[in-house]
């Protein structure tokens, strides 16, 4: 074989790659069309472009720009960010089963919400009105209150949540930087947290208690236009940033001292990464709760179509990842519609026997050795 | 390029790994680190790379001290090929050996970096398995898939620990040659390694390390009984066949 024979072989497999990512984002497109017009309320295709036009009545407007995009969008947002965040843990932690939550964040998350609703007072946020579709729980008399406490709750899962990122580099940091570290750390202070948060459920009262496992099951129908706007700003440089990192964590899975010898400080990277993706994570978790098994298994099924190499693998999981979630969240709120179930509960359950497949199929002995 | 090893001393944590190295490697050279476990042979390759940050004394690359190189050119400079790989995920063979271009590639790699990862697979002869993932090939290719990967640096020296540790004597023999066969393209090579014939086959140079010092160091005529049976505590023999000395190990 000739060498530019050779360099036509591997761009057709880079062209390949790169076909996979558009069907992936013509999957969005698609998908997201069409959980713009379904649910409890079924609006036509033609009703949602004139909500763009300008022809649309109230509630049409209401539902499709207030509900349903930001619903969509929040989606897509949510997913891109944990995916991304989970691909790049993996990467940099060598390891198959770190997620976004690898350090405890979720634990830290929910203790961080908990806390806020007992503690802070901050209970009165969910009355079970987000259960269903079409029925904004933050329109009515109490607005100001419950947005304060909205936001209380946010603020506080947010703050608990870099608090145990902080604290688990910061051991990382003395003990050294290395995955075995860090994941046992991750751990540790994962079931610190889920004792605190069993703890405040043992103080709450029973709306506290109601509030606080609400708050636990991911649940997209909190999107608002704020949160869209605040993810939207954060992902872009945090997209750019791990784009830009690819070919760092592509040498550290060789191994760090291999890594070193191509001029990576993988301390640094790893540093870097982790704290990158966990805020990322941190941000979706404090706006919507727990969503479990996205940023684990997306990775996984990006690489068996498309190997892992970071350059690619990053980008399509962020994309599958968004298609992934908004898909799981329109199945679950037009499953038992006008009933919606928080996308929390479904992407555990298509996640979790999705991933034994994986394992059972896919992931054989010599993929991660 | 030549190296300098002056007064190196390294400890990972009380006791010193290394003391008190002193050596000159010249250009095109290719050198064999011999000695029993634990007597710092890893240690001096990674001290030489800079991965590790000697205690006391310099390394001197062309009389520049080596701390003082920055890491990416220093990474165009030295290649490194580990004893043991991670194989986290599956990777293409061309993939691998272009991840050697790391330090010239900034977000993707240009033409010129697959032209020249396409050369250095021609050279290895691994085209016909570049696009096969890097697990499923033999130990033997994966081994020459890692030497080009540092080859694909365009290095000037190039560092490998113990790099026939779990081969058999088939693909010893062609990975050692091929490694001489480098030294004509100008490259120094540092070799760690316990296999004292091959050393004193292969290389033309060998440095003995005993305890973190060296024990002796020069060319093959070194590679002597009493020299072996100090460093190792075994008693051997040397045996002569068509003028060629085999060390052999006597019970």
């Amino acid at each position: 074989m000739t060498g530019t024979g050779l360099i036509d072989q591997y761009r057709r497999y880079t062209r390949n790659r790169l076909f996979f990512i558009l069907l992936v984002i013509a999957g969005i497109v698609v998908v997201g069309l069409y959980a713009v017009i379904s649910g409890a309320a079924g609006i036509a295709i033609k009703d949602v472009m004139s909500v763009f036009t300008g022809g649309a009545d109230n509630i049409t407007n209401q539902i499709v720009l207030h509900i349903r995009m930001p619903r969509v969008l929040a989606a897509l947002l949510a997913g891109l960010a944990l995916s991304s965040s989970g691909a790049v843990m993996q990467s940099i932690l060598r390891n198959p089963l770190a997620s976004p939550f690898t350090l405890g964040i979720s634990g830290a998350a929910a203790f961080g919400a908990a806390f806020a609703i007992v503690v802070l007072g901050a209970g009165n946020m969910f009355d079970g009105s987000a259960l269903f579709e079409d029925f904004s729980p933050s329109i009515g008399s109490s607005f100001f209150d419950r947005f304060g406490d909205r936001y209380l709750v946010m603020g506080s899962a947010f703050i608990w949540s870099m608090t145990s990122t902080f604290f688990i580099l910061a051991i990382a940091r003395y003990r050294g930087v290395t995955p075995e570290v860090m994941i046992l750390a991750g751990i540790a202070i994962g079931s610190l947290f889920s004792a605190g948060v069993s703890a405040m459920q043992y103080m709450a009262t029973e709306a506290e208690l109601a509030a606080i496992v609400f708050w636990m099951f991911g649940d997209l129908g909190r999107a608002t236009w704020h949160e869209v706007a605040i993810l939207s700003l954060l992902l872009i440089p945090i997209l750019i940033f791990f784009s830009m990192m690819s070919w760092n964590y592509k040498s550290l899975q060789s191994g760090d001292e291999f890594a070193q010898s191509l001029g990576v400080n993988p301390f640094r990277i790893r540093l870097s990464g982790m704290l990158v993706a966990s805020l990322a994570t941190a941000v979706v978790v404090s706006f919507y709760g727990i969503i479990a098994f996205v940023g684990l298994v997306v990775p996984h099924i990006v690489r068996r179509f498309i190997g892992g190499d970071e350059s690619f693998l990053i980008p399509a999981s962020a994309l599958f990842g968004a298609l992934f979630l908004l898909l799981s969240d329109t199945v679950a709120r037009t499953l038992f519609s006008p009933v919606i179930l928080p996308v929390g509960i479904l992407t555990s359950f298509i996640g979790a026997p999705l991933f034994l497949f994986l394992l059972l199929k896919g992931l054989g002995k010599s993929y991660w050795t | 390029m030549n190296i300098t090893l002056r007064d190196i001393t390294f400890s990972y944590d009380k006791d010193p790994v290394l003391n008190g190295i002193n050596a000159a490697i010249e250009h095109g050279d290719l050198v064999a680190l011999v000695g029993p476990n634990g007597s710092g042979k890893s240690t001096l390759i990674k001290c030489i790379n800079g991965i590790l940050a000697v205690s006391e004394g310099e390394v001197l690359l062309d009389g520049t001290n080596i701390r003082t190189i920055p890491t990416a050119e220093r990474a165009r400079k030295i290649a490194y090929v580990p004893q043991t790989e991670h194989k986290a995920v599956p990777m293409k063979v061309f993939d691998a050996v272009l991840l050697g271009r790391k330090p010239y590639i900034f977000l993707k790699p240009s033409n010129s970096d697959l032209e020249i990862t396409s050369g250095i697979l021609k050279q290895f002869d691994l085209e016909d398995v570049a696009m096969r993932d890097v697990h499923t090939l033999s130990g033997g290719q994966q081994q020459r898939v890692f030497i080009a990967r540092a080859l694909n640096q365009q290095p000037d020296i190039l560092l490998l620990d113990e790099p026939t540790a779990n081969l058999d004597l088939k693909y010893q023999m062609e990975i050692l040659g091929l490694l001489r066969s480098l030294t004509q393209q100008n490259i120094t090579i540092v070799i760690a390694m316990h296999d004292i014939n091959m050393a004193s086959h292969f290389a033309n140079r060998v440095v003995m390390l005993k305890q973190g010092s060296v024990f002796a160091s020069g060319g093959r005529e070194i590679v002597t009984a009493e020299n072996v049976e100090q460093l190792f505590q075994v008693k051997v023999r040397i045996i002569y066949e068509n003028g060629t000395r085999f060390i052999v190990p006597v019970e």
